[in-house]
C-alpha cells in the first residue's frame, strides 16, 4: 500500500517537472501589445442533417488543429481559445448569433458556416461590426462575385470549380457523352450546382444535350421513383449535388438496380459518408472534391502539414479527416496564422484588425490542403485545384478508394479576378490553362 | 405503356411507405385525439434499432434473410417499450388540456428523444443496406425494380389488415370503438378506458417503430430523420382523414401516385404537388377525404 502510493507521488512529480520544465512552445515570445490569447468563434453545424456529414468533422478537426498550434506557440505566441457555436438554425438566428459572438463574447474573429444562406446573410452584418470573418467551407460563389468586403474572407475555392470540374472530368473519360441529367436537391446549392455543371459541360461539348432534371426534396431519402425515370430514360452521364444522409440513401437504393452501370454518375459532395459508407458503396461513381483534399491528395508523403493531420487526427479519432470540412476549418486556421504573423512582423507589434486584412488579402499560406492562394474576389476568395476520381471499393481501406484521379490545374476551372463564374463560362473559359 | 406502369409501381411503393409511416400517427389521433410529433422519434427509434439489430444479424455470419423478422422484432420491441412509458409517463396526464397543451408535450417529448437518439447512436449514419438488395430486383418496364418494395407493400398491407381485423373484428376493436366515440359513457360502462388507451398507443408506437425499421436499410440513419418524416406523414394524414385508417390508405395512395406522375412528366413540381393536394382538400373537406364532420357539443 505504502510503496504503491510512494511510486504514484513519483510518477506525478516526475510528470509535474516535466511540465514546469519543458519550454514554452517554440515560437518567440509574443510582441509588443500582445493580448493574453486570441479567440476564435468558430460557427459550424453541431445538430441538424447538415452536422453528421460536415459539421462536426470540421468541429473536431477545429479542436484538433488549434490544439496542435497551440503547443507550437499558437499565433505569434499567443493562445488560441475556439468559442464553438452552432450553426443550426434559421438564418436571422445565425446572423443574431453572430452578433452576439462579436459583441458580447468579444472574439477577435470569426471562422464560420458552411449553409450558403449564412455566408450570404453574415459578411454584411460582418462589414457592420468591423469583424474580420472567415467563411471556411460553404460553396456559394455569389458572395465575392456580387459584392465587395473588407472584413470577409473565404480561405476555400468556391462551387465553380466544382460544376467545372465535374464538367472537365465527364469528357476526359467519357468523350462521346450525348445525354446528361441531373439529379438535385431544391434549394440553392442544388440548382448553383447544376446550372453551373449544365453551362460547363454544354460550353464545352454544344452537341451534348438534357434528358432530364430532378430535383427531389432536400433529405427525402426516397429515390425510387426518380432512379426509375433515370434508368428509364438511359443518360450517358447523371451529374448529382446530393449529400448526407441523401447521397447514402441515394446508393443505398441507386447501386442494387444498376444505375452505376448503366450511367457515369458524377457526384460533387467532397466525398462524405464515403468511410461510413464501407463496403455498401458503388463502384465507378466519378466523385468530386472542392480542393485537393483526398488521402492521397495533394500528396502527405511531400506534404509535411497533411502527414501531420491524417495521423493526429487518425490517432485521436478512428477516422480519416472528412474531405471537406475537416480540411476547409484547417485551411482557415493556417490562414489566419499566417496573415497574423505576417503583420507581426511588419509592424514589429501586435496587429490591428486592418493590420491582418492587409496581410491577409491576396497573400498565401501552407496548409494540409497545399499551398492555398487568396487570388481571386479582390484578394478575398481563394482558388484550389478540382480533383475527381472514380470509386473503387478498397479492402485496405475498408471503403471506397479513388482511381483515375485527374487534378485539374487552378487557372483551369478558376476564372480570374474579378470575372464571374458563370459569365467565364458563357465566353468559353478565357484564359483557363489547362493540361 | 411503360411509363404508366413505372408510374403505378413507383406511386405504389411509395404509397405502401407513406402508409407505414403514417397510419400510427393516424389511429394515435383516432383512439386518444392526440397530434403525436413525437410520432417522428418512434419512427427514427425504430430505423435505429432496426438497423443496430440487422446489422448485428449480418455481421455475426448468421444466414442473412433473418434480417426481416429481425427488423419487425425492433419494431415490436421499440413499441412495447416506449409505448406505454410514453402514455403512462406523459400523454395521459394531458388528454383533457387543449390541444396546444398536448401539441407543446408531443414537440417536448420528440426533441428530448431526438438528443436521446444523438446520445445513444451518435451522428454518424448507421447503414444496412444488405436487406434491399438481398432480395434480387425484378426487369419490369425497362427497368429493374428491387424485390423489396414489394416486400414493404406487403408489409404495409398486412400492417393495414392487422389494424382493421383488430379495430373490426376483435371485442378490443369494439372496446376502442366506445372509447373513440364517447371516452366517459365507455368509462362508466366499465370499460378500462386508461387501458384501452395504453394498448392503442403501443400499438401506434409500434407502426411508427416498423415504418423507421422497414426503412432503415433503404436510407441512411442519421439524426434529422424524425423531422422530415413528421410533416410528409401528417400531410398523408390530413388528406385522408385524421384518425380514419382507410382514409390514411387512400391519402398514401394518391399521394403516391401523383408523386410518381410529377417525377415522370413534371419533375421540378415533385414536392410541390402533394401539398398542393393537402391545400386543395383542407379548403374543399377541412376534415379531410374521410374525416367525419366534427360536432360540437355546447
Amino acid at each position: 500500500m505504502r510503496a504503491r502510493s510512494l511510486s504514484r507521488w513519483l510518477v506525478q512529480g516526475a510528470v509535474l517537472l516535466a511540465i514546469i520544465a519543458s519550454p514554452p512552445g517554440r515560437a518567440a515570445a509574443a510582441p509588443a501589445g500582445a493580448p493574453p490569447q486570441v479567440t476564435i468563434g468558430i460557427v459550424t453545424f453541431l445538430s441538424g442533417a447538415a452536422s453528421g456529414p460536415f459539421g462536426l468533422p470540421a468541429k473536431t478537426a477545429a479542436e484538433f488543429w488549434i490544439e496542435k498550434l497551440n503547443r507550437e506557440g499558437g499565433i505569434g505566441g499567443v493562445k488560441i481559445v475556439p468559442v464553438v457555436v452552432d450553426e443550426a438554425g434559421p438564418t436571422d438566428q445565425v446572423v443574431t448569433n453572430y452578433r452576439r459572438l462579436v459583441t458580447d463574447q468579444k472574439v477577435d474573429l470569426v471562422i464560420g458556416y458552411i449553409s450558403s444562406a449564412n455566408c450570404t446573410a453574415v459578411p454584411p452584418v460582418a462589414e457592420e461590426l468591423k469583424a474580420l470573418t472567415i467563411l471556411f467551407d460553404c460553396g456559394t460563389n455569389r458572395v465575392f462575385e456580387n459584392a465587395q468586403y473588407k472584413y470577409v474572407f473565404r480561405t476555400a475555392a468556391h462551387t465553380g470549380i466544382d460544376g467545372i470540374g465535374a464538367a472537365r472530368y465527364v469528357l476526359s473519360v467519357k468523350p462521346g457523352v450525348k445525354t446528361i441529367a441531373g439529379l438535385n436537391p431544391d434549394y440553392a446549392w442544388g440548382h448553383d450546382s447544376w446550372d453551373i455543371f449544365e453551362k460547363a459541360i454544354r460550353k464545352l461539348k454544344p452537341d451534348v444535350t438534357v434528358v432530364d432534371t430532378l430535383w427531389p426534396k432536400l433529405m427525402q431519402g426516397q429515390f425510387a421513383s426518380e432512379i426509375s425515370k433515370l434508368q428509364a430514360d438511359k443518360p450517358d452521364v447523371i451529374f448529382t449535388s446530393v449529400w448526407g444522409g441523401d447521397f447514402v440513401s441515394f446508393i443505398e437504393q441507386a447501386k442494387p438496380r444498376g444505375l452505376f452501370a448503366q450511367s457515369l454518375v458524377v457526384i460533387n459532395n467532397d466525398g462524405a459518408n464515403v468511410e461510413e459508407l464501407g463496403h455498401d458503396t458503388a463502384d465507378g461513381i466519378a466523385l468530386g472534391f472542392r480542393g485537393p483534399h483526398w488521402i492521397s491528395i495533394p500528396n502527405p508523403a511531400r506534404n509535411p502539414l497533411q502527414q501531420q493531420f491524417i495521423d493526429g487526427y487518425r490517432a485521436r479519432y478512428k477516422k480519416y479527416p472528412m474531405p471537406h470540412g475537416s480540411y476547409h476549418v484547417v485551411q482557415a486556421l493556417q490562414g489566419v496564422k499566417a496573415a497574423y504573423e505576417k503583420a507581426i512582423k511588419a509592424g514589429g507589434r501586435w496587429p490591428g484588425v486592418d493590420d491582418v486584412i492587409k496581410a491577409l488579402e491576396y497573400s498565401e499560406f501552407d496548409t494540409p490542403s497545399g499551398r492555398i492562394r487568396l487570388a481571386i474576389g479582390h484578394g478575398h476568395q481563394a482558388v484550389e485545384e478540382a480533383v475527381y476520381g472514380t470509386t473503387r471499393f478498397d479492402p485496405q481501406l475498408g471503403f471506397a478508394g479513388l482511381g483515375g484521379i485527374k487534378v485539374f490545374p487552378v487557372k483551369c476551372v478558376n476564372p480570374p479576378d474579378g470575372v464571374k463564374v458563370v459569365d467565364w463560362i458563357e465566353q468559353g473559359f478565357p484564359g483557363a490553362e489547362c493540361p | 405503356m411503360d411509363t404508366l406502369t413505372l408510374i403505378l409501381l413507383d406511386g405504389i411503393a411509395f404509397a405502401s411507405w407513406l402508409f407505414l409511416v403514417s397510419a400510427g400517427l393516424t389511429f394515435a389521433y383516432g383512439v386518444l385525439r392526440i397530434l403525436n410529433i413525437a410520432h417522428g422519434s418512434l419512427y427514427a427509434i425504430g430505423a435505429y434499432t432496426g438497423a443496430t439489430l440487422a446489422g448485428l444479424v449480418l455481421h455475426s455470419g448468421a444466414n442473412p434473410f433473418l434480417a426481416y423478422p429481425v427488423l419487425v422484432g425492433a419494431a415490436l420491441l421499440v413499441g412495447l417499450a416506449l409505448g406505454p412509458l410514453l402514455e403512462r409517463g406523459f400523454l395521459r396526464r394531458v388528454y383533457d388540456q387543449e390541444e396546444v397543451i398536448t401539441l407543446l408535450l408531443t414537440f417536448a417529448i420528440f426533441l428530448i428523444l431526438e438528443d436521446g437518439m444523438k446520445l445513444v447512436w451518435g451522428v454518424s449514419p448507421i447503414i444496412v443496406a444488405e436487406p434491399y438488395a438481398l432480395l434480387g430486383q425484378l426487369p419490369l418496364a425497362g427497368v429493374t425494380y428491387p424485390v423489396y418494395s414489394f416486400l414493404l407493400t406487403g408489409v404495409a398491407i398486412v400492417a393495414g389488415l392487422a389494424l382493421w381485423v383488430v379495430i373490426d373484428r376483435t371485442r378490443f376493436g369494439k372496446l376502442i370503438t366506445s372509447v373513440i366515440h364517447d371516452r366517459e359513457i365507455s368509462a362508466a360502462l366499465g370499460v378500462n378506458v386508461p387501458r384501452i388507451c395504453t394498448v392503442a398507443f403501443t400499438g401506434a408506437a409500434m407502426l411508427a417503430a416498423l415504418g423507421g425499421a422497414f426503412t432503415a436499410p433503404m436510407v441512411s440513419v442519421t439524426p434529422g430523420i424524425s423531422a422530415d418524416v413528421i410533416v410528409l406523414a401528417f400531410a398523408v394524414t390530413v388528406i385522408g382523414g385524421l384518425g380514419n385508417i382507410s382514409g390514411g390508405a387512400i391519402g398514401a395512395l394518391l399521394v403516391g401516385l401523383l408523386r410518381a406522375t410529377a417525377i415522370q412528366f413534371f419533375p421540378a413540381l415533385d414536392l410541390f404537388v402533394v401539398y398542393a393536394l393537402m391545400a386543395v382538400i383542407l379548403l374543399v373537406r377541412p376534415e379531410g377525404l374521410f374525416g367525419g364532420v366534427e360536432v360540437r357539443r355546447i
